[in-house]
């Protein structure tokens, strides 16, 4: 088998969480959750790390890992966008604010942009629905938005990270 | 006095907490600190007009409220006793200023159990769950310390699991209590992941005491010294107030070792979802608390014979527990007096889409949905015509104007083909297609879906590959046929209840809505003009001039002149060959003279 | 007892018992697809996922899985009423609209469960268009993966978990794009994958098959430059006939060695030849190694486990890396083999070693990847060329129009043929532990056995130990198959051998080789494999030499090359050693 190449200081970080929680395996969705907080996305080193400390398969915390759709294993931009589909928003014209950030960003929902700014994603239901349709950028939610609000959006959050 | 302000994400993501720093600021410039508190409570349920701030002892009741309007509050009301005026609720139909939220129609049919103190508390300070009968409840079960009769009392109020299902929540206790373990575990279900609810969180977020203390009389009943929270990841200000008030009871000596001196250890940990809507099913729940992949096991073994670590486990929804020290404390007469025969108390439902009022609502069981879209949700929005509305999420089905007067319980929605589920109410105007809106909830499913199982995995994908082509224009008779006996195949077949109810929107719309399904298969038309695929841009010949800027303008080159020329125009007009269309609307938005619509 | 009515008959069965299982009482054959069970061998896959099973249970509002619901008092069952046959058929209906449509030139065509399932219910055109799942092909030296033909019954999954405890094999994704995959979708290669090849055995459909090698022999033997010469395992010839409808349990040695010749072998051997070696070398290392201990070395590290079975020698690698020396370091009889054909043979026979091709028939996938570790071979020449499994040679026959039924019984060829019936019971589990104590106790209590057959070393438990009276000595053995059962003993071993075992022998299959993954398909019919077992025992019981240091020729080979076991040739030709393949971590800067 191969040899599985990380940094130290994450290895030790990921070593810290798992005995945090005990090394138990059952506790793997925890653990998964505050490696996923600390590294922004699950590589599959780390996911290795975590197989060998809670004494259970590297196909079992990757099977784990895969099912969820809150672990990610591509890094996320630095500014992630994320539109609610749930139906509140869905009927309220939803898909129309994807299209528009999809356009202005020039990527796909699942994709981060070529400098690692922005990354498009959907989720179910912030549980805004008075505001529907809802986005949250960077942790901040946009609501009633129509595909005109978008490009504002955009340029604001571009000014925080000084592009 | 006290200034309520709804701390609710939806209200925070409009500037609420900035609002509560605004009128500390003030209250502190007009030395009014000490007289005015202000409290950022849970959800108000009103969300539609956001951010509220509610004053206290008056009731007055203000909406869409900006930082920059607290000055005036606090000059004018507090100091001057005037309420402002402009803030308060304007009633769409009597065009009058409403003061007092009691009064409002949103509020009129409502009955708060679940939500009696969304909105009233600082769910952050226990002090104040407590003053409202908070953990009264607990101690009066501990003291009697008979636990067969508080499961007696659970029975008889007739309550029933508020997350889907309905089962009768006292029976689901008994069943626990009887099976005997060194170790049983209470669960509470706090996964809410039906697209377009957000009670479970509501009540988390403004009311989470009430979840412990259910937590813990549920604990007492069956037999469990643990508690478990399965709690959405994604749900960062419910976690939150959830584990401040965990910490609070713990101080309080409401949870850990001899909870009040009856020599009872409870004590509750949380455990995080990860994004799978099927882990609102109970053994996927159970599997995925495990650190397992979340997909459910056939039942028997049910969850209280052998659930969490092979335990006896017991599972309850939020909202469900929310009613539970309410039915201790006011009895099970009272609770039972509410609702229809076979189902008892209220019902949170969050109320969204093409509504005039927008919000979480709490109304007693039996009510119609005429009187809670019509007079609590205000009505269809921009005076549209009400088409259909949609209960039960993913689960459930389209109900449509037939049905408005049917009173809501658990088993009328059925009988209509739709269910309670947890409480997702989304009302659809005309500008809605009711293939594409089946289209999303299939959609949903198949991204939800476990994979498990052969009929949820492969059958909702065909299902909804049969949707999308008829969205596409390329449906056929046959494949209704097909949608209608594969939907009662999966149903009848699927391993849990996400497969076994998933087809139901399907054969809801179906029946309900068939003439539009063969509008998109024969006709090739969308009547809601949503479909994508199957709009026709249509030049009017006689408001053509003629110019030629849409052949220009059309990326395909299927626009040519006619060789009719209407009367007092010079050129003929121009034609868009369909077969070609590419549906862009370029055409539609170069036209100086409104000659091109969608038809 | 519960009264239940299935299909009008009435019938009784215990509590606990499950409708498929009532069914079958009552003679009703409910077809399954993803349920599957080696009776008494602690295999069960019953996910419930498949919905192949359903039936109508009266007041019930769905159908039921007949395979995970247990039958209640006066349960009324139909399982094939019309509401119940629609729904089966498009059930199957789906699965094949994910499946690739390649039946004719399918490697499991004709053993395929989903094909067999079709036809039987007489599936003509499947009415759903759609997308089919889409997977890269991968394969190691044994295990061939097209996970486009996965109907995600989760078997494999189940016995690279539960069963070997491997855990190279994991349900990956959710919803339509879900399938058994590895970690991260690495190459099975690359991952804790030990090539047993369960997941080939119990696979219903071609997704996972064997890596097919009868061409590179079919090539071998054309080739007039080369001498090809054949060992055959002893587990094959107890399952080869099943392949021609023969009752499973039929002895072929005889019709098999013939076989063999009319392919074109130049030499026909046995591996049980090479077994009784094996337990020479293997016996003689244990005996060696009490001796020390007895002595007061308390070094010497006991208890010593067997090393003939690849998936074994592969999990201990990759798992346990701080025991490698408990591991006796005796080559396998397939290995040890193939260095004395290519050492011994060839220059006895005149012929250069690269001109000769060893091959073996092995019941086994993980042969495949043994003969390619790399010091089993001399300059990148391996001892055994390639590895054939009983299902393969039964395919060669059948593409050279050979009918085993119709073959006389021959002999093997001489002096790699002759074989005791130590040899023979290699097959079973326990029986490597049986004919080493045959030779070990005579060879250290210097007397004849009081009796051969050991009963307490046969059976099928997963575990089975015993304390064998060594003239005194009280030795203590276990013997496991299924490797979680072996690392069960080997947590122990790593706690201090708190039973304080001498020798365990471990096989990684199901009650042993005669259930290896290069055996005719089992279907989940345990009783196959106890026909096999019987079958292996009967052919012990009926040779005339049944002690591994009796057989004349191994006597022969000591006196003429080897010297003496555990001797400086037989060190560097018949033992090897260990590697450790544990994935490491490795930290960059």
């Amino acid at each position: 088998m191969s040899s599985i190449k990380i940094k130290k200081e994450v290895a030790d970080k990921i070593e810290a969480i798992c005995k945090s929680f005990n090394n138990d395996a059952s506790e793997l969705i925890n653990v998964l959750h505050q490696t996923q907080d600390y590294l922004g996305y699950l590589p599959t080193e780390a996911q290795e790390v975590i197989a060998k400390h809670l004494n259970i398969s590297p196909a079992k915390v990757f099977g784990v890992v895969s099912f969820y759709s809150f672990f990610s294993m591509v890094p996320k931009g630095k500014c992630p966008v994320a539109i609610c589909l749930g139906t509140a928003c869905y009927v309220r014209g939803a898909e129309k604010i994807v299209d528009a950030f999809s356009q202005r960003l020039n990527i796909n929902v699942g994709e981060t942009d070529k400098d690692g700014i922005f990354s498009l994603n959907t989720l179910r239901c912030v549980g805004a629905c008075g505001l529907a349709p809802v986005a949250l950028v960077n942790g901040q939610v946009y609501g009633r938005l129509v595909a005109d609000d978008v490009k504002r959006i955009i340029e604001e959050n571009k000014a925080k990270f000084g592009i | 006095m006290h200034l309520l302000i709804c701390g609710g994400t939806g209200c925070t993501a409009s500037q609420s907490l900035e609002i509560v720093d605004k009128f500390k600021a003030e209250l502190k410039a007009n030395n009014l600190e000490d007289e005015v508190q202000v409290v950022k409570t849970g959800c108000f349920g009103f969300c539609e007009k956001g951010p509220i701030v509610k004053v206290i002892p008056d009731n007055t009741f203000y909406t869409e409220v900006t930082p920059a309007d607290t000055a005036e509050i606090v000059k004018e009301h507090i100091i001057k006793g005037r309420k402002v005026n402009r803030l308060l609720y304007l009633d769409p139909k009597e065009k009058e200023h409403v003061s007092d939220s009691k009064h409002m129609n949103f509020y009129k049919k409502q009955i708060r159990i679940a939500l009696r103190n969304c909105g009233f508390i600082n769910p952050e300070n226990i002090e104040e769950y407590i003053a409202r009968d908070g953990y009264a409840a607990l101690g009066d079960v501990l003291a009697n310390n008979n636990p067969t009769a508080t499961i007696d009392i659970i029975k008889k109020s007739g309550l029933r699991g508020r997350g889907g299902g309905g089962f009768p929540t006292g029976m689901k206790w008994e069943i626990a209590s009887k099976n005997h373990a060194d170790q049983k575990y209470i669960i509470c279900n706090a996964d809410e992941g039906d697209p377009g609810a957000f009670m479970d969180r509501s009540i988390l977020e403004g009311d989470p005491h009430s979840i412990i203390e259910a937590m813990a009389i549920g604990g007492f009943c069956i037999g469990a010294t643990k508690g478990l929270v399965y709690i959405r990841a994604e749900y960062p200000l419910a976690i939150h107030r959830l584990q401040v008030a965990i910490d609070q009871a713990r101080e309080y000596g409401l949870l850990g070792k001899d909870i009040l001196g009856s020599g009872f250890d409870f004590d509750i940990d949380l455990r995080y979802g990860a994004g799978a809507f099927v882990c609102g099913e109970e053994t996927a729940l159970i599997h995925s608390m495990e650190g397992q992949r979340g997909e459910p096991t056939f039942k028997p073994p049910f969850p209280a014979q052998e659930g969490y670590m092979k335990k006896p486990s017991n599972v309850n929804n939020v909202e469900t527990l929310a009613n539970i020290p309410v039915i201790i404390n006011k009895g099970w007469e009272w609770f039972a007096s509410i609702g229809t025969e076979k189902s008892k108390g209220t019902k949170v439902f969050a109320l969204a889409g093409q509504v005039n009022n927008v919000g979480l609502i709490e109304v007693p069981m039996g009510i119609t949905l005429r009187e809670v879209i019509f007079e609590i949700g205000g009505g269809i929005k921009d005076g549209r015509k009400f088409k259909a509305v949609q209960t039960g999420g993913p689960s459930g089905g389209c109900l449509t104007e037939k049905h408005l007067d049917t009173p809501i319980d658990y088993d009328n929605l059925i009988a209509a083909g739709s269910m309670m589920g947890s409480g997702g109410m989304v009302v659809m105007d005309e500008t809605s297609c009711m293939v594409s809106i089946t289209k999303f909830y299939l959609d949903f499913t198949v991204e939800e879906s476990c994979g498990k199982c052969t009929p949820c995995r492969v059958g909702n994908k065909r299902l909804h590959e049969l949707l999308d082509k008829i969205t596409q224009g390329n449906g056929t008779m046959e494949d209704l046929e097909m949608l209608r006996e594969l939907s009662h195949v999966i149903k009848d077949t699927a391993l849990c209840g996400l497969g076994q109810t998933s087809p139901n929107p399907v054969l809801s719309t179906i029946d309900n809505f068939w003439d539009e399904y063969v509008a998109h298969v024969v006709d090739k038309k969308c009547p809601a003009g949503q479909c994508k695929k199957l709009m026709q841009y249509v030049i009017d010949p006689e408001l053509c001039i003629g110019c030629g800027k849409c052949a220009k303008d059309c990326p395909v080159s299927t626009i040519k002149r006619t060789d009719y020329i209407a009367p007092g125009h010079k050129l003929a007009s121009m034609e868009i060959d369909q077969s070609k269309c590419i549906k862009c609307g370029a055409c539609q938005a170069g036209c100086k003279f409104n000659a091109i619509s969608v038809k | 007892m519960i009264n239940v009515t299935i299909d009008k008959k009435a019938l009784q069965v215990p509590e606990g018992t499950t409708i498929l299982k009532a069914a079958r009482m009552a003679g009703i054959d409910i077809p399954t697809l993803c349920y599957f069970e080696l009776n008494g061998m602690n295999f069960e896959n019953k996910p419930g996922g498949c919905r192949v099973c359903m039936v109508e249970v009266k007041g019930r509002r769905n159908l039921a899985p007949a395979c995970a619901t247990d039958v209640t008092e006066g349960m009324e069952v139909f399982t094939s009423s019309p509401r119940v046959l629609k729904a089966r058929k498009t059930v199957i209906e789906l699965i094949l609209s994910d499946h690739p449509n390649d039946c004719l030139q399918c490697e499991k065509s004709g053993d395929c469960e989903l094909q067999a399932l079709a036809t039987r219910m007489g599936i003509r055109r499947i009415p759903f268009n759609g997308e089919q799942s889409t997977y890269k092909i991968d394969s190691t030296l044994s295990v061939y993966r097209d996970m486009d033909k996965c109907v995600y019954c989760r078997r494999c999954e189940t016995m690279c978990n539960k069963f070997q405890s491997a855990g190279a094999l994991s349900g990956v994704n959710r919803g339509f794009p879900s399938v058994v995959g590895t970690s991260f979708s690495k190459p099975l290669g690359d991952t804790s994958c030990i090539n047993c090849g369960q997941c080939v055995q119990v696979c219903p459909v071609g997704a996972l098959t064997l890596v097919d090698n009868i061409q590179d022999v079919l090539n071998a033997i054309a080739d007039p430059k080369k001498t090809v010469v054949v060992q055959t395992a002893p587990a094959v010839r107890v399952a080869l006939g099943e392949e021609f409808g023969m009752k499973p349990g039929e002895i072929v040695t005889g019709k098999m060695a013939a076989g063999l010749r009319r392919l074109g072998f130049d030499k026909v051997f046995d591996t049980d030849w090479s077994a009784d070696l094996t337990i020479m070398e293997e016996g003689t290392e244990l005996l060696g190694r009490l001796t020390k201990a007895l002595a007061g070395d308390k070094n010497v590290k006991l208890p010593m486990f067997t090393s003939c079975c690849p998936a074994w020698v592969s999990f201990y690698e990759k798992n346990f890396p701080d025991l490698l020396e408990y591991p006796s370091t005796a080559k396998s009889p397939q290995a040890m083999f193939g260095a004395v054909a290519k050492n011994f043979l060839a220059t006895k026979m005149g012929v250069k070693r690269e001109d000769m091709v060893v091959v073996s028939i092995m019941p086994c996938l993980a042969k495949k990847s043994e003969l390619a570790r790399e010091e089993f071979a001399v300059n990148g020449n391996r001892d055994v060329d390639f590895s054939l499994t009983t299902r393969e040679l039964a395919h060669m026959l059948k593409q050279c129009n050979i009918d085993l039924t119709q073959l006389p019984e021959e002999d093997f060829d001489n002096p790699l043929g002759q074989s005791t019936g130590a040899g023979v019971i290699f097959g079973a589990t326990g029986g490597v532990m049986e004919a080493a104590l045959r030779t070990a106790y005579e060879v250290h209590c210097k007397k004849p056995l009081p009796r051969i057959d050991f009963e307490e070393t046969r059976g099928l438990e997963g575990i089975k130990e015993a304390t064998i009276d060594f003239d005194g000595f009280p030795l203590k053995i276990a013997i496991a198959y299924s490797l979680s059962n072996a690392r069960k003993l080997m947590e122990e071993v790593r706690a201090g051998n708190p039973n304080g075992y001498h020798f365990i022998e471990v096989m990684a299959c199901p009650g042993g080789c005669i259930g290896g993954a290069g055996q005719p398909y089992h279907h989940g019919d345990s009783d196959i494999i106890r026909k096999r077992m019987e079958a292996t025992y009967r052919e012990d019981a009926g040779k005339p030499i049944r002690k591994s240091h009796e057989n004349p020729d191994i006597i022969a080979i000591y006196k003429e090359y080897y010297g003496e076991p555990c001797g400086h040739l037989s060190h560097e030709q018949l033992h090897t050693h260990y590697f450790n393949r544990q994935s490491t971590v490795e930290f960059e800067k």
